[in-house]
């Protein structure tokens, strides 16, 4: 199967439009200093598109370093388990570096390399997108930085000690809330002063134009080989896709190339915390307003003075008060449905899915399992309900026993 | 004309250039500002930058960014600010520019922004995080109040369109010496100086330099090419002892103005 980069025709190939809008959201709200090195990334990025050498080159990455196409699962015990549809995983988690995250920053070394660029500097929550980044940048010999909150190096150790493995040097953020929005601060403020030698590989379909694109569509490979995968397996396309969002880049590769199959339900999970009191959840798009943070127009989290809201999850890489500008586009016109699933429902899950499948799924995706099981309740027994598992969860096993711990249970 | 232009057109006659001090709103309190604006506008700075506090500041330095964060621990509202401005501006001189972030223009909407700031008497804003591709509706708006909006241009801005965002400026040109974050700089870059000749020579607005300037030093370097300069960092670092320090505010105030006439001695002297 192939896997090719932009092999098909995008779905809706007029978004973003000249300016990174999509509908009203996206855009690019940022200093002055960063606005050249943006519009070089696009004309790069452009080029790129075009250039079969660069398509190739990415392909062969994708198929013999990641381990390419990831598999379609069927959760045979869960599904009977769960009653009603079956549940199947696509399986981003067995791609090399344990996650989705790969797919985007072997795309983004490859455009550092094409812009002449010789440093790489990246933020993580979770790590994985740390890891990922240190993964290409290793493998093109490209110095790599990473910047991540304290609070998110202690919670994610695995994945610290893998980047430094790797040959990456770790910031430890320490401002504000030091989860991933300070470790995007403060990746965006080396990046005013690195400008000229340095690409910032930007983990998910957030911040100014153009990364909500690119990260976008080479994220879109998730929901490509999907679609093919499904006609090829069930003779036709899934009846329902599940993917959490956080920043939402996962979700968006997955989504994306449904977009124009109009019947194939989409379902969004965001992170709902302990509660739905502010602070306590991540939950941009179920609970926030359309505002402005890192670059972008987007649904946020933020009081009535524009500051931005401090947010809760149980996982790294979800605790984010902000989303993706073409999640908010989706949600507007309601093409996706956005639901919110609270920590102990993606405990519980993870638990399940371990026990049942013999997977540890990653806190984030647990997420998604979560609601995709509710959807899959909700249907007959020969509807299909895809669920995007994006990453591992052996980084977790720590942090969960931690919060089992804390919750006396 | 705003009180901006007034101001220049001043300058220009008396054959001066502008000292701008930057000061946090709200840190360590707001009745602290009011006094400090007051006392800076005594020792005749021309004009002061307000920076309004935000979370998530991303062209801002240390010292910048943990201002803010006092400011906004201490439950600095932007209601509060308005007040607080609206309170000195008919007691001092020199007017009073907010530095804001568009996230909070947004929340407040780009008309009650206008509104309030204008009505405390705010003569204009520089909106950090908005490029002129994105400043159309700010733009025209601000034009149609009289409410100046001072657009930035940086080392990295490609020069027909350094000539683009000049037109779209009104006030002054804000130009940033180094493409970074705010800070205070011991050198200035070599190409500071023939950037600036060349952006006055495409323009009849004012350009004032910020970022990195902290030093008697720079003022007489820059006063040559420039009309006017934008010191930050040196000033909230020194204020930043009223917290960290524990030093008297009046002695903080102390500080500042001898630190403020170094400058202007340099500027202007």
């Amino acid at each position: 199967m192939a896997s090719n980069f932009l092999a098909q025709p995008s779905p809706d190939a007029s978004l973003p439009d000249a300016k990174g809008r999509f509908g009203e959201f996206g855009g690019r709200f940022v200093p002055e200093t960063l606005v050249a090195a943006l519009d070089q990334l696009e004309d790069e990025y452009r080029k790129a598109q075009k250039d079969p050498s660069f398509q190739e080159e990415l392909d062969v990455l994708l198929r013999d370093f990641v381990g390419r196409p990831s598999p379609l699962y069927f959760a045979k015990r869960l599904t009977e388990k769960c009653g009603g549809a079956q549940i199947w995983f696509k399986r981003e988690d067995v791609n090399h570096t344990g996650a989705h995250k790969i797919n985007s920053t072997l795309g983004q070394a490859l455009l550092t390399m094409r812009m002449g660029k010789t440093r790489v500097i990246a933020e993580t929550g979770a790590g994985q997108h740390g890891v990922a980044t240190a993964t290409a940048c290793a493998h093109f010999g490209i110095p790599c930085v990473v910047y991540m909150g304290e609070e998110d190096v202690r919670r994610q150790q695995p994945n610290v000690q893998s980047m430094k493995m790797l040959g990456a040097e770790i910031c430890p953020v320490t401002t504000g809330s030091r989860t991933l929005r300070d470790a995007v601060n403060q990746a965006m403020r080396d990046w005013m002063a690195s400008v000229a030698d340095t690409h910032y590989i930007l983990g998910s379909v957030v911040g100014p134009h153009p990364f909500p694109l690119i990260v976008r569509d080479f994220q879109a490979v998730i929901g490509r080989e999907t679609i093919a995968q499904s006609q090829e397996r069930f003779d036709r396309l899934p009846d329902a896709v599940v993917a959490c969002v956080g920043g939402g880049s996962n979700a968006a590769g997955m989504f994306y190339p449904f977009v124009a199959e109009t019947d194939v339900p989409l379902i969004g999970v965001e992170a709902g915390g302990e509660n739905d009191t502010p602070g306590r959840h991540a939950s941009s798009l179920t609970y926030g307003k359309p505002g402005v943070l890192h670059g972008s127009y987007s649904y946020v989290l933020q009081d009535e003075d524009g500051q931005t809201d401090d947010v809760h999850s149980a996982s790294a890489g979800l605790d984010y008060p902000g989303v993706g500008p073409e999640h908010s586009h989706w949600k507007a016109t309601d093409r996706v449905e956005y639901r919110s699933c609270r920590d102990d429902e993606a405990l519980a899950t993870f638990d399940l899915v371990a026990r049942t499948e013999g997977i540890l799924p990653a806190l984030e995706s647990s997420h998604a399992i979560a609601k995709g099981m509710e959807v899959a309740k909700e249907r007959g027994k020969d509807e299909i309900v895809v669920v995007c598992l994006s990453g591992r969860g052996d980084k977790d096993a720590a942090e969960i026993q931690r919060l089992r711990d804390e919750l006396g249970s | 004309m705003s009180a901006i232009d007034d101001l220049f057109k001043r300058l220009k006659s008396e054959g001066k250039k502008a000292f701008m001090p930057f000061i946090t709103a709200g840190d360590p309190n707001l009745e602290f500002t009011a006094e400090m604006l007051k006392s800076l506008d005594a020792s005749g700075c021309h004009l002061a930058e307000l920076g309004i506090p935000y979370s998530d500041p991303i062209a801002d330095g240390p010292v910048i960014q943990a201002s803010y964060t006092r400011s906004l621990n201490g439950g600095t509202k932007l209601k509060d600010i308005f007040e607080m401005v609206s309170g000195v501006t008919s007691e001092i001189q020199m007017p009073i520019v907010s530095m804001i972030s568009y996230a909070i223009i947004h929340r407040l909407g780009i008309d009650e922004y206008l509104k309030q700031a204008k009505a405390a008497g705010i003569s204009g804003a520089i909106v950090p995080d908005m490029p002129v591709d994105e400043s159309v509706e700010l733009a025209e708006k601000c034009k149609a109040q009289d409410f100046s909006l001072i657009q930035l241009i940086t080392p990295t801005t490609p020069r027909e369109r350094a000539i683009e965002i000049a037109k779209h400026t009104t006030g002054f040109i804000y130009y940033v010496s180094i493409a970074g974050i705010t800070g205070e700089r011991s050198e200035l870059p070599v190409d500071l100086i023939d950037n600036l000749k060349w952006l006055k020579s495409q323009t009849d607005l004012p350009i004032c330099v910020g970022f990195g300037i902290s030093q008697p030093e720079h003022a007489l370097t820059l006063k040559p090419v420039c009309d006017g300069m934008i010191v930050g960092s040196a000033i909230v670092r020194r204020i930043a002892k009223a917290t960290t320090d524990n030093v008297a505010t009046a002695d903080v105030i102390k500080d500042v103005g001898e630190f403020s006439n170094s400058m202007l001695s340099a500027i202007n002297g």
